[in-house]
């Protein structure tokens, strides 16, 4: 194990420090953009966390779809399919992959949203 | 703030508003996406500056603030509920392009409209309330309008696929939804009428009693009424209140009864579905935009907001392809 802190913990200290030093001194619109900040440095922080089992999930759902190929390949070739009429959302592999890939999407970027609540509600 | 601001503002107070800007009541508020908005006091009254600082920034969408104004005293003098213009800026203020407007108090913040037990009485009318402040704008006599172009589905969906090229990564979400546009477009409306292009909770000043301003009319052009109605019930503007598509306020049911009971046509509920569904495109087509450096707003909130879009493709396959939802 590396004597390195991870960087999920360096962000959290900065955002301990914004939150906790920082923020309470602001008022207005700079208040209002401080929130705004630390959201942006959760968001971070759940990326560096979670993007890496996210796209391995996505590049097997594409090559189980369209067959191998490199992750950033599969997504334009995706893309070009649904753009050509070839596959549509009436197909329920597609309809499957594109909900896991935005449930997964939402669970960085917006954990909250009451539509990934209601998608991962069990 | 910008150099000479504030002098520059005081300026203008002395001159069209009846007295000097009171010093410390200059305060600038947050909200508005693509503009600034400031509150003061002058003349012994509380004022709204709303303006466009950056005069090299491209907003091809928008009508432009003088427009803008001229739509809101329209409105105003046909029952919507709308603050008085007090004065347009002109290139010799030195303040960028913009208006003044009386400031009207109360709450604009959408999730303390849904959640506050202030407004726990109006909450359950706020959906017909709604519905009958769009029905006032879309009976505005189009005589009198500025002109505006007339943007039917068809076009909305040409502009919002133009826009989706430029950008630099695809959704695969987005090409399916505009093909699926494309394939069930409804047939186009009698007649065209003026729409408030971005007419949702968090762009209304609501009071305990009810609708008191509908703000942020640069979207406003001429088209099928059913796009006003659709937008309010898209899910981004329910604010978490889910089973409430109407604002979150309520049903889709009694805006349209609200609406129909001010005098607006009747609507066929399906067209109303459909513009909430590309409402949730046009937002994320709007994040994506809105997100970009080249918009000259460098600020942390502009980069978040393209952080929306993952919101709006769950929000499309719900609507589009909900038999995958568990």
């Amino acid at each position: 194990m590396s004597a390195h802190p991870p960087t999920p913990e360096v962000l959290a200290a900065i955002a301990r420090f914004l939150r906790d030093q920082v923020a309470p001194t602001l008022k207005d619109d700079l208040a209002f953009n401080m929130r705004v900040t630390l959201g942006a440095l959760e968001l971070v922080r759940r990326e560096i966390e979670q993007a890496e089992s996210a796209d391995a999930r996505e590049h097997q759902r594409l090559v189980d779809l369209m067959g191998e190929g490199e992750l950033a390949a599969l997504r334009e070739a995706l893309c070009d399919r649904i753009a050509a009429g070839k596959l549509t959302l009436d197909d329920p592999a597609l309809a499957a992959h594109l909900r896991a890939t935005a449930i997964d999407r939402l669970a960085i970027d917006q954990p909250s949203y009451s539509a990934y609540l209601a998608a991962t509600k069990t | 703030m910008s150099e000479g601001f504030a002098e520059r503002l005081d300026a203008l107070c002395q001159r069209a508003l009846g007295g000097p800007l009171e010093p410390a009541s200059l305060i600038r508020l947050t909200g508005g996406a693509s503009q600034e908005t400031w509150a003061f006091e002058a003349g012994g009254e509380g004022l709204i500056l709303r303006r466009m600082p950056l005069a090299q920034v491209d907003f091809s969408d928008s009508i432009g603030p003088e427009i803008e104004a001229a739509l809101i005293r329209l409105a105003g003098e046909n029952g919507v509920p709308e603050p008085a213009i007090r004065y347009v800026l002109n290139k010799e203020d030195g303040l960028g392009r913009g208006f003044i407007s009386q400031r009207v108090p109360g709450e604009t913040l959408a999730r303390r409209l849904l959640r506050d037990a202030e407004y726990a009485e109006v909450r359950p009318k706020l959906a017909g309330m709604c519905g009958a402040a769009m029905a006032g704008i879309h009976a505005i006599d189009l005589t009198k309008t500025p002109p505006l172009p007339t943007i039917y589905a068809k076009t909305a969906l040409d502009e919002l696929l133009a826009a989706y090229k430029s950008f630099e990564n695809r959704s695969a979400v987005f090409e399916a939804a505009f093909r699926w546009f494309y394939d069930h477009l409804p047939p186009e409306p009698k007649a065209a009428v003026l729409i408030h292009g971005d007419f949702r909770n968090g762009n209304l000043i609501v009071g305990p009693e009810g609708i008191r301003a509908v703000l942020d009319w640069e979207l406003a052009h001429l088209g099928d009424p059913a796009q006003d109605l659709g937008w309010f019930c898209t899910n981004s503007w329910r604010f978490g209140a889910r089973d409430n598509p109407a604002g979150g306020f309520g049903s889709v049911d009694e805006m349209l009864q609200g609406y129909a009971a001010a005098g607006g046509s009747a609507i066929d509920p399906a067209r109303v579905s459909f513009w909430t569904a590309l409402g949730s495109l046009r937002w994320g087509i709007m994040c994506g935009k809105m997100s970009r450096p080249s918009t000259g707003d460098l600020s942390v909130e502009r980069a978040m907001i393209g952080r929306r879009i993952s919101e709006t493709e769950l929000d499309l396959l719900d609507i589009l392809a909900p038999d995958g939802a568990a």
